[in-house]
Parts: C-alpha cells; sequence; structure tokens
C-alpha cells in the first residue's frame, strides 16, 4: 500500500487540530478515510453530507488538483503528497 | 449583553463575546437546563453548532444535522424556480427549538435545504424527521432570497409537546400533532404576490419570514410574512391577514407577548425590493388588540438616514413581555423596558446582527 503525506490548510487548525499525517492507501478517498480514522472530527470540515469534497475546499495530489470531487477515486502512489485546501474565489 | 455594572442599573452594555469572526446564524437557549447553542456557517468549511452550559464558557462542538443519502439512481431535487439541484446537505442553520419540559434532552433544528431534524441528546446526535422530508409537497419548496428552502421558525406547543409547527420560507406552515409522525400543511389563508394569480393562494409555496407563538395561549400564532402579516387563533389551522401594521406590511421579525396574545411587534421595511426603513426612520410596530390597530414606536431610535434592516430572528421580547430587544444589519442593538415606547441604544458596533434572544433565569 503506497504511503502518503497529507497536509491540511493553515486556516483549518483555528477551527479544528489536523496536523501532518502520514498514511497508507491507494486513493484520495483512502488516504482521507485513514486521517479521518484517527482524527474523526476533521470530516465534516472536508466532506460534506454526502461524503463529497466541499463545494469550497479543494485537494491537490502532487500540485494537481484531483478529478473526482464525488467519489474522490483519484489514485495516489507511494510517496506522493496531498494537499487539503480552501478553494479560494471572489476577492 | 447584561444590565448593570458600570453604566447604572438600568444600562445594558455588551459584556462577553464568543464564536469571534465566525458567521452566526441562531442562537438558542434551553431554558429547561440554561444550556446555549449556536450555529455557525464557516463558509468552506461547512455549517457547525457549538453548545455551552451557559453561554459564557466553555463552548464545544456538537453534531452538526447531516442529511441522509439520497435514494439510489434518483433524479435531483430541483428548486421549481430556478431549476438548480437542491443538494442533500446541511446549507445552513436556521432555527432549534427545545421539545417540552417532559423531553428531556429533546431539540428540533431547522435547516436549509428544508430538512427538519430531531435529537434526544441534547445535539450529541440528530436524525433526520423524514415524514416531513419525504412529503411530496416539499417538491413545490423553494429558496426566499437564499438559494433553498429553509426552516426557520419551529413552535413546540407548551401544553402538548407533540404538537409542533414549523415555517418555511417558502414551503408554507406544517404542523404535526403527533410529534413528529405525521404532517400537514397549514397556511390556508396567506397569500403570495409573488406567484401568479392562480396559485397566490397555494399553503405549499407560502413565505412565512418568521412565526412565533404565544406561550400563554399557544393556539394564537402570528406570522410576518413575505407580503404582509397574519394570525392565527386556532393553532395554525388558518391565518387571517392583518392590513393595519404601519408604516408597511413588509419585514422580517414578529414578537409576541408572552402572556397576552393581542400583542405583538414587528420592524417594517419598504418592501421586498427595497429592504431599508420607510423614510429612513427606524420604528417598531405594536398591536395591542390583535391587529385592529398600530402604534409606531420611534423614542430613542434613529429617526434621520437610517437605513437598518432587522433579520428575522433578530427581535426578541423577554419572559415578562414588557422588555425588548432588536438588533440590525448595521450592527446596532436596541433596547426597551416597557413594551417599546421607549428604546435605548446599546451598541452601535456589532457586525450584522442575525439574531437575538433573552436568556430566562434558569431555575
Amino acid at each position: 500500500m503506497p504511503m502518503v503525506s497529507v497536509t491540511f490548510t493553515a486556516n483549518l487548525q483555528r477551527h479544528v487540530t489536523s496536523p501532518p499525517a502520514d498514511v497508507a492507501g491507494g486513493t484520495v478517498r483512502d488516504v482521507l478515510e485513514a486521517v479521518f480514522g484517527v482524527n474523526p472530527q476533521v470530516r465534516g470540515y472536508v466532506l460534506d453530507d454526502q461524503g463529497s469534497l466541499r463545494r469550497h475546499m479543494n485537494v491537490f495530489v502532487n500540485g494537481e488538483s484531483i478529478a473526482d470531487r464525488r467519489g474522490l477515486n483519484d489514485a495516489v502512489a507511494d510517496g506522493s503528497e496531498v494537499f487539503v485546501m480552501q478553494a479560494l474565489s471572489g476577492g | 449583553m447584561e444590565r448593570g455594572a458600570s453604566g447604572g442599573p438600568d444600562r445594558w452594555r455588551v459584556t462577553d463575546s464568543a464564536l469571534l469572526g465566525d458567521s452566526v446564524s441562531i442562537v438558542y437557549v434551553d431554558e429547561r437546563d440554561g444550556t446555549v447553542y449556536a450555529a455557525v456557517n464557516l463558509g468552506h468549511y461547512g455549517v457547525k453548532l457549538h453548545r455551552s452550559p451557559d453561554g459564557r464558557s466553555d463552548w464545544a462542538e456538537c453534531a452538526t444535522p447531516k442529511y441522509p443519502s439520497p435514494p439510489e439512481g434518483a433524479e435531483p431535487d430541483r428548486c421549481p424556480m430556478a431549476g438548480i439541484e437542491i443538494p442533500w446537505n446541511t446549507e445552513l442553520i436556521w432555527s432549534i427549538a427545545a421539545g417540552g419540559a417532559d423531553q428531556p434532552g429533546v431539540l428540533w433544528c431547522g435547516t436549509m435545504p428544508g430538512g427538519l431534524f430531531r435529537s434526544e441528546d441534547r445535539g450529541t446526535s440528530w436524525e433526520m424527521v423524514r415524514s416531513l422530508w419525504d412529503q411530496p409537497a416539499r417538491k413545490k419548496w423553494f429558496g426566499g432570497g437564499l438559494d433553498y428552502p429553509a426552516i426557520h421558525s419551529i413552535c413546540v406547543d407548551p401544553r402538548d409537546a407533540q404538537r409542533v409547527a414549523v415555517a418555511i420560507s417558502c414551503g408554507g406552515v406544517w404542523v404535526t400533532m403527533d410529534g413528529g409522525a405525521t404532517w400537514k400543511c397549514h397556511a390556508d389563508g396567506m397569500r403570495a404576490e409573488y406567484m401568479p394569480p392562480d396559485q397566490s393562494n397555494d399553503p405549499d409555496i407560502q413565505d412565512p419570514h418568521c412565526m412565533v407563538q404565544c406561550a400563554a395561549d399557544p393556539d394564537t400564532l402570528w406570522v410576518q410574512h413575505h407580503n404582509g402579516v397574519f394570525r392565527s387563533t386556532d393553532g395554525a389551522k388558518s391565518w387571517s391577514e392583518i392590513t393595519t401594521i404601519e408604516p408597511s406590511t413588509f419585514g422580517f421579525a414578529v414578537a409576541v407577548h408572552p402572556a397576552d396574545p393581542q400583542t405583538a411587534w414587528f420592524i417594517p421595511a419598504i418592501k421586498d425590493e427595497l429592504r431599508i426603513p420607510v423614510d429612513g426612520r427606524v420604528v417598531v410596530a405594536r398591536t395591542r388588540d390583535g391587529g385592529r390597530s398600530c402604534d409606531v414606536l420611534r423614542d430613542g431610535l434613529p429617526q434621520t438616514h437610517a437605513y437598518d434592516l432587522t433579520f428575522r430572528h433578530a427581535l426578541d421580547v423577554d419572559e415578562t413581555g414588557d422588555r425588548l430587544c432588536f438588533g440590525s444589519t448595521t450592527g446596532s442593538v436596541w433596547m426597551s423596558e416597557n413594551q417599546g415606547d421607549k428604546w435605548a441604544c446599546v451598541t452601535t458596533h456589532l457586525p450584522p446582527v442575525h439574531c437575538i434572544t433573552f436568556a430566562p433565569t434558569v431555575a
């Protein structure tokens, strides 16, 4: 199983503790579920009620935005860097 | 805010703060145990619910109501007005109400896009009230001002907590007599100017902005509606339009005297397309005779170039019925100790005020 590093936007720290983590997983969904398994409160800040990425959040894998915001089935490789960020819009 | 301390015994002042920098959509005090609930909309991170044992300290996040999964393969719900998809997701928490005194721990929660939730453990967990969500008429509901329909008012009958009425923008007034097992829409008598004439009396698309219930006479409910004021004296079975409210019948907030069902207060704005006070003067409208006549109260309120709008939850009356408080979009708050005859400004420096609620004395 690939090992992946996950980093959350620093702005999230104001609301919920979400330190960087090294977790195992083959998809973005696997990786996030591994983090939520240890830190369940983070889930609702990143995913909506249906488990999709929140409308104004984004996930980057090695600098690329993921394609599957609903299923989170984008693949990750060993050593990938996953960043969970705010999708900034407006001013 | 508290009264007393510096400035004299009658002087109210802001004494504490919490959840600073976040948009608070509703604050609710559970009279049964003093717990204070506050819902925040964090934008990127969604909606959250917090609670504190006394509203001063130990604020902690509790569970946020969560929508269930839609049926497999079902066509998405769409707003009948705008055609946009209705998400099965808590977009806003807009109302919280305690169950009866005989139902410790029970809370109701109204949300956008129209889901009602119930908790039996003070908000530690929530379950959607499917009996309302699954009503076929829900497909007719739509957002009024906001993108999606939303439940903003919940009235639990103090005589019988199985009787609950909720008001929805725009979805009428829905009543259960059996604790939420079954529901009926009770908006007969309301009219909607924003619909074609042949649909204006359809109960399912009415836009009550706010609904309140008289504690001493729960069969009397008052509604500030999108295009008028309505009153029911038969437990929401039927509604009569009140046309005497001055200087306008448009507004969002309404309060009813807890002991006198004939006395209610409103904070009018010009109209839906002009959401500012008439003539730039902030006034409170009061009726003491069930809407037959109206007093326009302005003593202590700004009367020149004042463009404050008062949102639907930003007016409250306390348990005595004498003290009122309201806030506005300019971050101003006014207090009256005599049913609105005179007002004193508490502050003009808050962010836009979404909600005002008195914290009753907890035994």
